[in-house]
């Protein structure tokens, strides 16, 4: 009898204890961060986070982003990690719609910057323009102004200046198509597919990917001919960081207008055995430690408001006040059609 | 007691192959092609996939461009694959090392030089930039080394017997050429000219860096199905046609191999090169020397000069900034050149135990069998990066977690590097007639007194060509290292990979410095490896 009821008071716990989710699991000695290749943190940082809950964090590499979300689609029923950071707005609708992440509101989502947080499983952690830069001085041998906006770039004294990556291999260069398609919409008298006729008639260059166009095309890189790049809004500070010694002024500059704001998430990756941890984690890519060591890192800005941001970025660049964004529903269900599309157009 | 290990020990033997590749290789494929094929969510079908006219172009644009790399490469390399396997000189196997530094470079680097180079202010003077001869180009650049290294070892242990035989027949140099030389190095050029197609076919960065916007592989289509665009089962169908493509292709040539293997009297000559002598002799060494120097060295010397190029002027400063642990690369090149050589070495061991086994069964097997084993062994080289990184990921869970594990690395450049041990092995192992071994057993030798006498003795350069070859892939490889969810162990490509990520003229400097790091480190691996001959050579 007593026992029996030893073992009933047992079942109800354990169920109870079940039910109440994490708070039953056993802490682990380290959680597992599955990241793109471009993650990179001060020393210490991490170490912050173990120091905090007493839980280390692996960091697991799977390539670029679009890689990375094809793996965890891929593992899900076997996940090889507990949070996934780097997905970005291109990406995020299949990876919502193939369930790979669990819901969660992060501690610190009331100081977001506005318009970025979009879905109740992931949260938004940093975001970075692409963005048109120049180099200051082929702009100036070439005696051209600073392109105010895109359509400037088809106009003829602009002929042969602008390298872009290939939206179909590089992730810079579809962001460039998409704000080129958010700003000469479907539909509309002059669309985009006219404005990239004119942009092929104007001898714009295709480079496969970012390094290429940048380091091999673009004169702001060094060995090449071209004053017009798609980048990142971060690319001047970065250049001017990144140069040995840094020059007074940036060499090269951004174009405020025609950006495309690409925003990364970070989420709980379903059929983790430490969701508590895996919660912390994420408020913890919240906190002013990690959002104010991005910058430097990743040359991402912040997506907390009040963190501040380092005096280059300051200094070398400026976040540009209407980006294009369109949503990743329509982004995902269009994006093939698009590429096609495109390439027909800059093929003929 | 004999007799049971007799029967036993081969079986055991041919074990381990089978089951390396089985479950490190068809296992994976199989996995992830049937898990791709059910995944849902693309917005776009597989059948709409296939039946795009682009994907013929695509498929056509693979195999002819595949065909013509291969040919280019062989036609460029076998003059320089003479001159390394007739003639002895000084510095030798120093040149035979740098021969094989391209091989290893990261495609990233090697396609910015070749911007540099075939553009309208290169020293060519004319723009090749994205057509079809840079692609071509630079994929004789990064496969001369296969050829030369293949050929020029089996040129090496000709009997120069045979060549003198036919002289005095009254043949002359060209007929000696044709009906004596020809016949006994044609396996080996056959070999090395499936390596070729095999990397050509697959040709992932080369094309989409230095190619147009038309022109694409199947590999880069799998690739930007499955990273790109998501979409899973067109990606799993595109692997599934280029796996069909590759064993077809591989299947006509193990049957042409086996049937072209010659036995020939090798057995007692370590080599036939002689130093050249007369006027002509060194002529053609030295203007074989001078043709690798541009071919090769042009691309290499453009990355050493830039990585001397710092905003201060020339100078070693991008060198030392490799030394401090900075922002941009995050950890010392001085740990990924260690965390390379040690995969790297790993990796080598690996590929030549399984790759020895592996040759010894094939051809020990019936043919049918011994078909089968080859292709399969080869299937590796031919299969995209995507397709086997993603493989691992899904099926490597059972029956223990290796996923994540620090072996993976190893065991994935091991996948790799095998077909280049087998490839200068098996072409060795064959040639030697059968009743040295029939002899030796008939004097009382067990097999393993056999293989050690008379099969090792033979093959032990070819096995080191195979080793350095290894090395050599696992230190450059990059491709399958991306696709695979790996701990944060940079290797060197990796590290160059990371600095190129990023702007501002110092990282650019430091990733060609962190280049030439990488070359010098491979060159002098590979000198290492192949001077470990002389060290045993005495031992049996």
């Amino acid at each position: 009898m007593r026992k029996s009821r030893i073992i009933t008071t047992a079942i109800v716990l354990s169920v109870l204890l079940a039910a109440c989710g994490g708070d039953s699991q056993e802490k682990p000695e380290s959680i597992v961060l599955l990241t793109h290749d471009s993650f990179a943190l001060s020393e210490g940082v991490l170490e912050q986070f173990e120091l905090d809950t007493g839980v280390a964090v692996q960091v697991l590499r799977a390539g670029d982003a679009g890689t990375m979300v094809s793996q965890a689609i891929l593992t899900k029923d076997s996940p090889v990690a507990d949070v996934m950071y780097g997905v970005d707005n291109t990406f995020l609708s299949r990876a919502l719609s193939a369930g790979i992440f669990l819901p969660y509101e992060a501690a610190g989502s009331d100081m977001l910057v506005p318009g970025l947080a979009v879905d109740e499983h992931v949260t938004p952690i940093d975001f970075g323009d692409v963005c048109l830069n120049y180099d200051k001085a082929a702009l100036a041998a070439a005696n051209l102004a600073v392109p105010t906006g895109l359509s400037d770039l088809v106009d003829e004294p602009y002929r042969g200046q602008l390298v872009v990556e290939n939206p179909a291999t590089s992730s810079p260069g579809l962001a460039f198509l998409l704000a080129t398609i958010a700003a000469f919409p479907d539909g509309s008298a002059y669309s985009w597919r006219d404005f990239w006729a004119d942009l092929r008639d104007n001898d714009v260059l295709v480079a496969r990917d970012w390094d290429t166009a940048y380091w091999s095309e673009f004169a702001g890189g060094g060995s090449g001919t071209r004053s017009l790049v798609v980048s990142y809004a971060s690319s001047p500070p970065a250049g001017v960081i990144f140069s040995d010694p840094p020059p007074e002024v940036a060499p090269t500059g951004v174009v405020p207008a025609g950006c495309f704001r690409q925003i990364e998430y970070a989420g709980v990756l379903t059929g983790t055995e430490a969701e508590p941890w895996a919660r912390q984690l994420i408020d913890f890519m919240l906190t002013k430690t990690f959002q104010e060591d991005m910058p430097l890192n990743m040359f991402v800005f912040p997506a907390r408001a009040d963190a501040a941001l380092p005096d280059a970025f300051v200094e070398h660049t400026e976040i540009p006040a209407a980006p294009a964004s369109l949503a990743p529903e329509i982004i995902d269900a269009d994006r093939e059609r698009w590429i096609e599309e495109w390439t027909e157009i800059m093929r003929s | 007691m004999t007799g049971r290990n007799n029967r036993w020990l081969p079986v055991a033997l041919t074990a381990v192959p089978v089951v390396f590749f089985g479950y490190f290789f068809v296992y994976p494929l199989v996995t992830v092609l049937v898990t791709g094929f059910t995944t849902t969510g693309a917005s776009i079908s597989v059948g709409d996939v296939l039946t795009r006219p682009s994907l013929r172009g695509i498929a056509w644009f693979t195999l002819w461009q595949a065909v013509a790399s291969t040919v280019l490469t062989v036609a460029l390399a076998l003059p320089g694959a003479y001159v390394l396997g007739r003639y002895d000189f000084r510095g030798k196997s120093l040149v035979k090392a740098a021969v094989t530094v391209p091989f290893i470079m990261p495609t990233v680097v090697v396609a910015g030089a070749f911007l540099t180079l075939l553009g309208p202010d290169g020293p060519l003077g004319i723009d090749l930039r994205r057509t079809i001869w840079s692609i071509l180009i630079a994929h004789v650049f990064f496969n001369y080394a296969v050829v030369v290294r293949t050929v020029s070892a089996a040129w090496e242990r000709l009997d120069p017997s045979l060549r003198a035989a036919a002289a005095s027949l009254g043949a002359d140099r060209w007929r000696t050429f044709r009906h004596v030389t020809l016949p006994l190095i044609r396996p080996a050029v056959a070999s090395a000219a499936s390596i070729v197609f095999l990397f050509s076919f697959t040709s992932f960065g080369v094309v989409l860096i230095l190619g147009d916007l038309v022109h694409s592989t199947i590999e880069v289509e799998i690739w930007r199905q499955a990273t790109n665009l998501l979409n899973l089962p067109a990606a799993a169908a595109l692997a599934v046609i280029q796996l069909v493509g590759i064993t077809a292709v591989l299947w006509f040539y193990a049957r042409y191999q086996a049937r072209q293997a010659v036995q020939s009297h090798v057995a007692s000559v370590r080599t036939s090169a002689v130093r050249p002598v007369s006027r002509r002799q060194r002529t053609i060494v030295a203007a074989n020397l001078a043709a690798m120097a541009v071919l090769l060295g042009a691309p290499l010397l453009t990355i050493v000069v830039r990585s001397l190029s710092t905003d201060a002027g020339w100078g070693l400063g991008n060198f030392s900034a490799l030394r401090r642990p900075t922002n941009a690369l995050f950890v010392p090149v001085a740990s990924a050149v260690g965390n390379s050589l040690r995969i790297g070495l790993l990796a080598m061991t690996l590929a030549l135990v399984v790759g020895m086994l592996a040759s010894w069964a094939i051809i020990r097997a019936r043919s049918r069998f011994g078909h089968s084993l080859d292709v399969l062994i080869m299937l590796p080289l031919g299969t995209s990066a995507v397709t086997l990184g993603f493989g691992f990921l899904l099926a490597l869970d059972w029956p223990i977690d290796l996923r994540t594990s620090f072996w993976l690395l190893p065991i994935a450049h091991a996948l790799i590097a095998v077909p280049f041990v087998i490839r200068t092995t098996l072409p060795v192992l064959r040639s030697i007639e059968p009743r040295l071994r029939e002899a030796a057993a008939v004097l009382g030798a067990t097999p393993r007194r056999v293989w050690q006498e008379v099969d090792l003795p033979i093959v032990r350069r070819a096995l080191l060509v195979g080793g350095a070859f290894a090395l050599a892939v696992s230190m450059g490889e990059f491709g399958a290292t991306s696709f695979i969810a790996r701990p944060d162990v940079p290797t060197l490509p990796i590290a160059v990979y990371r600095l190129l990520t990023r702007p501002g003229a110092a990282t650019f400097g430091q990733a060609m410095a962190a280049s030439t790091v990488l070359m010098v480190v491979t060159a002098a691996a590979i000198l290492i490896v192949e001077r470990w001959r002389g060290a045993t050579a005495q031992e049996f």
